[in-house]
């Protein structure tokens, strides 16, 4: 160790002088003015002095340059920002893991603050032995580990009567994906007493907000796949996820991953909560409407170029992406296409589909410079092939509100800017 | 089954080998007591079950309304801005934009219930009682004409409401209705033209300064619990109202009194929520306050006041002494019409206090 560190102030030293020895050059070889970019040709500043030492940012942020990487309300939608929603800036992201600082919120009494040492997860109902856990409980039980898309049941339902807002992150920005470790909830639920026989029967959840938020889940989805999640991309959850714990609810609606999750109860039958009766239901056209539409069909969004993120370079090489999920399965296939749909190409993914989580889509192309009706048209293990906003009208109607899968358009002009459109 | 596929046969084959009653526990936690799974579960379900004992009525329910929902939801939870609205829509939900309230749209009656006692209000959720709550629920279901005026909210009496729309859901339908036809995959001829039909409509998505705080420090304002506990010592000497306070208006700087108008400060808690004062002050839910004593009314520029306001001012009404200690105590009653959603300040005390600080607001 010591050797390693001795070995550091010579080399620095050694920098130094070089560094000065090169700005002496420059002085005198002014005689000769060197062709290209000053970039290049001149010694910069940060290849002369020195950058922050460790101890500047013990957790950092990002940097200053990409400060408009941010997550965004959009004011009129919602009565106050309590009760409220913002959104993913998914169009100046890449790759398919949101960090945590930028991924949407969605609020029903606000994001509250509690200590790990304040927490406590009850399960009663149906079981042998009502239980308590206090967090340090919940971090003996076996883990697991996986990374799922959190899709809000709402996202681009604004969108149903018409184009309205311009940029991905406004239509389609209610979505993130996390690498959650925690416990699953069979492992908990067991460790209460599972009722012999388990069809047919609920697990009600519920949040420790003031909303509470609280959700009716068919114990078998319970039992297949939901999990309790402590950590979100490797660290703690954040307090607007639901720090310290929530549910993870794979493929099914955002709002039914609990926040703050305080207590799980195995009932009867549903409680038929606010949240699964006036809220998260659809709406059709004749007036009847879909309750428990908890899966989220496949949908996919090209995040660039798009109307915050538009081409600036003109034609020739362009590298069109976007992201593609489905809650019934893995992603199979992205389809792109230019022209609005009169022919499509399959694009790239970037790395096989995995069930509930995004994943990423490339197509590249030589554009010509021309205007483009630019989609994409996932494709999930199921065969699903997401539809047009069309076809989902015509079965639905335009009061929806909730589960718009539809294809997006946006109109990328000759000048490259983008926008949303709504087309033939 | 068929809704979840491989994964959950997998894992009903594991379970199988390992049934949860022979499951090994790990022998974490510790059992809830019966105090504790009562303080939390509070769930109530369409039939009733779990209700607890209590009673309230519409009559009450519209005082406790105005009092503590009215704020957000309206005086005949018609709604206020954005804020949800509870009555009307009836018969609106095959149109376009489907009002969707308690009365028109919410299934079952012990939604509303529950939701209203866990969540309700706003910001200071979990402190109405039982009978508050059916009190409140009682009201809703009144202004949706659903009971009569008289009607009395209950456990005994909860299940003989059933609300219009008990039996507008299907249980979700999309295997049947869409999965089937969502198969196309056209790659190449797959139509021959293209045509704009629709452009955003909504360009302009800048964020704006919003009233959630705000509400939120009215609605504990104006939570009669949070009032002082007992009243304060009789004062001695109240100071007397001006006498007349348009001349004395005019006559700058008016005569203050310091106490009174710091007493006011803190009344005036119950009204911040909706009206600003001082610099840089913005219109909110309600019009600034600046200079409030001695103008007419209906006349704050930039403001959309109601219809009566406006007529009053043009028939020469003037915020002063007298009309604000009117308007203030009762504005429903004091000036009919008008689109201020607030009960009424009942203490005279508390009157002169908030006229004394408008008239230090209107320097």
């Amino acid at each position: 160790m010591s050797d390693e560190f001795e070995g550091v102030k010579p080399s620095r030293r050694g920098f130094l002088t070089g560094a000065a020895a090169a700005g002496a050059a420059l002085g005198t070889a002014g005689m000769a003015k060197a062709e290209g970019e000053r970039l290049i040709t001149e010694v910069q500043d940060w290849a002369t002095g020195l950058g922050d030492g460790v101890d500047v940012t013990p957790y950092g942020m990002p940097i200053e340059f990409e400060g408009d990487v941010v997550r965004r309300n959009v004011e009129w939608l919602t009565a106050d920002t309590i009760s409220s929603i913002n959104f993913t800036p998914i169009h100046a992201l890449d790759g398919t893991i949101t960090p945590q600082g930028c991924a949407f919120e969605r609020h029903h009494s606000g994001a509250i603050e509690m200590k790990k040492s304040d927490y406590r997860l009850m399960i009663n109902g149906l079981v042998d032995t009502p239980l308590v856990f206090t967090y340090e409980d919940l971090e003996r039980f076996p883990r697991m580990q996986k990374t799922f898309f959190l899709e809000c049941a709402a996202n681009t339902g604004m969108e149903w009567a018409g184009a309205q807002l311009n940029g991905a992150q406004f239509t389609h920005g209610m979505i993130h994906n996390m690498e959650y470790t925690g416990v699953s909830l069979r492992t908990l639920l067991e460790e209460a007493g599972l009722p012999d026989d388990i069809s047919g029967k609920w697990l009600y959840v519920e949040g420790a907000d003031a909303s509470s938020n609280g959700r009716s889940i068919p114990l078998e989805k319970a039992l297949d796949d939901c999990m309790i999640a402590f950590k979100a991309n490797g660290e703690a959850l954040r307090k607007e996820h639901g720090y310290p714990v929530r549910l993870v609810v794979p493929g099914w609606e955002g709002n039914l991953w609990v926040k703050w999750l305080r207590r799980m109860e195995i009932m009867d039958a549903p409680v038929e909560s606010r949240e699964e009766t006036s809220k998260y239901t659809d709406t059709l056209a004749d007036g009847t409407s879909r309750k428990w539409t908890w899966v989220m069909d496949a949908k996919s969004i090209v995040t660039s170029p798009s109307p915050q993120a538009p081409i600036k370079h003109g034609k020739g090489p362009l590298v069109i992406t976007g992201l593609a999920w489905s809650g019934r399965g893995a992603i199979t296939a992205v389809d792109v296409t230019i022209d609005g749909g009169k022919t499509w190409q399959q694009a790239r993914l970037a790395e096989p589909g995995k069930d509930m989580a995004l994943t990423r889509f490339y197509l590249d192309i030589d554009w010509d410079g021309q205007e483009m009706f630019l989609q994409s048209r996932a494709v999930d293990s199921t065969g699903y092939v997401q539809p047009t906003k069309g076809a989902l009208r015509e079965v639905r109607g335009l009061n929806s509100i909730y589960h718009n899968n539809c294809i997006q358009t946006w109109w990328v002009k000759a000048d490259g800017e983008a926008e949303n459109v709504e087309i033939s | 089954m068929s809704k979840f596929p491989k994964l959950a046969i997998a894992t009903a084959l594991v379970t199988l080998t390992a049934t949860p009653i022979f499951a090994e526990k790990m022998g974490l936690g510790r059992p809830a007591t019966t105090d504790e799974v009562a303080a939390w579960d509070l769930d109530v379900f369409p039939d009733g079950s779990n209700l607890p004992v209590g009673s309230g009525d519409v009559l009450v329910g519209e005082e406790l309304f105005a009092d503590y929902c009215a704020v957000c939801h309206g005086d005949f939870a018609e709604g206020v801005d954005n804020w949800p609205k509870l009555a009307g829509g009836a018969d609106t939900l095959d149109h376009e934009d489907p009002l969707k309230t308690v009365g028109s749209y919410w299934p079952y009656l012990s939604t509303t219930f529950d939701y209203v006692r866990r969540s309700m209000p706003f910001g200071n959720a979990q402190t109405l009682s039982n009978d508050e709550v059916y009190a409140i629920v009682a009201y809703i279901i009144y202004s949706n004409d659903l009971v009569d005026e008289d009607f009395v909210l209950s456990n005994e009496t909860f299940t003989g409401v059933e609300l219009p729309n008990a039996g507008g859901f299907i249980v979700d339908d999309r295997a049947e209705t869409e999965y089937p036809i969502f198969t196309d995959r056209c790659m190449a001829d797959c139509k021959d033209s293209v045509e704009i039909t629709m452009r955003a409509a909504v360009l302009d998505v800048t964020p704006e300064e919003t009233k959630a705080r705000a509400i939120q420090e009215m609605v504990e304002a104006t939570n009669p619990r949070n009032a002082p506990a007992a009243p304060a010592p009789e004062v001695a000497a109240e100071p007397e109202a001006p006498a007349d306070p348009v001349v004395e208006a005019a006559a700058a700087p008016m005569a203050l009194d310091a106490d009174l108008v710091a007493k006011g400060e803190k009344v005036f808690k119950k009204c911040k929520a909706c009206h600003k004062v001082g610099d840089g002050a913005k219109h909110g839910t309600g019009p600034i306050l600046n200079g409030v004593f001695g103008r007419a009314t209906g006349t704050a520029e930039g403001f959309g006041f109601s219809k009566p306001m406006i007529a009053a001012g043009e028939g020469g009404m003037v915020w002063d002494a007298e009309t604000l200690a009117g308007y203030l105590a009762n504005p429903r009653k004091y000036l009919k019409g008008n689109k201020m959603s607030f009960a009424g300040l009942k203490k005279e005390k508390d009157l002169a206090a908030i006229i004394e600080y408008l008239k230090s607001v209107s320097q």
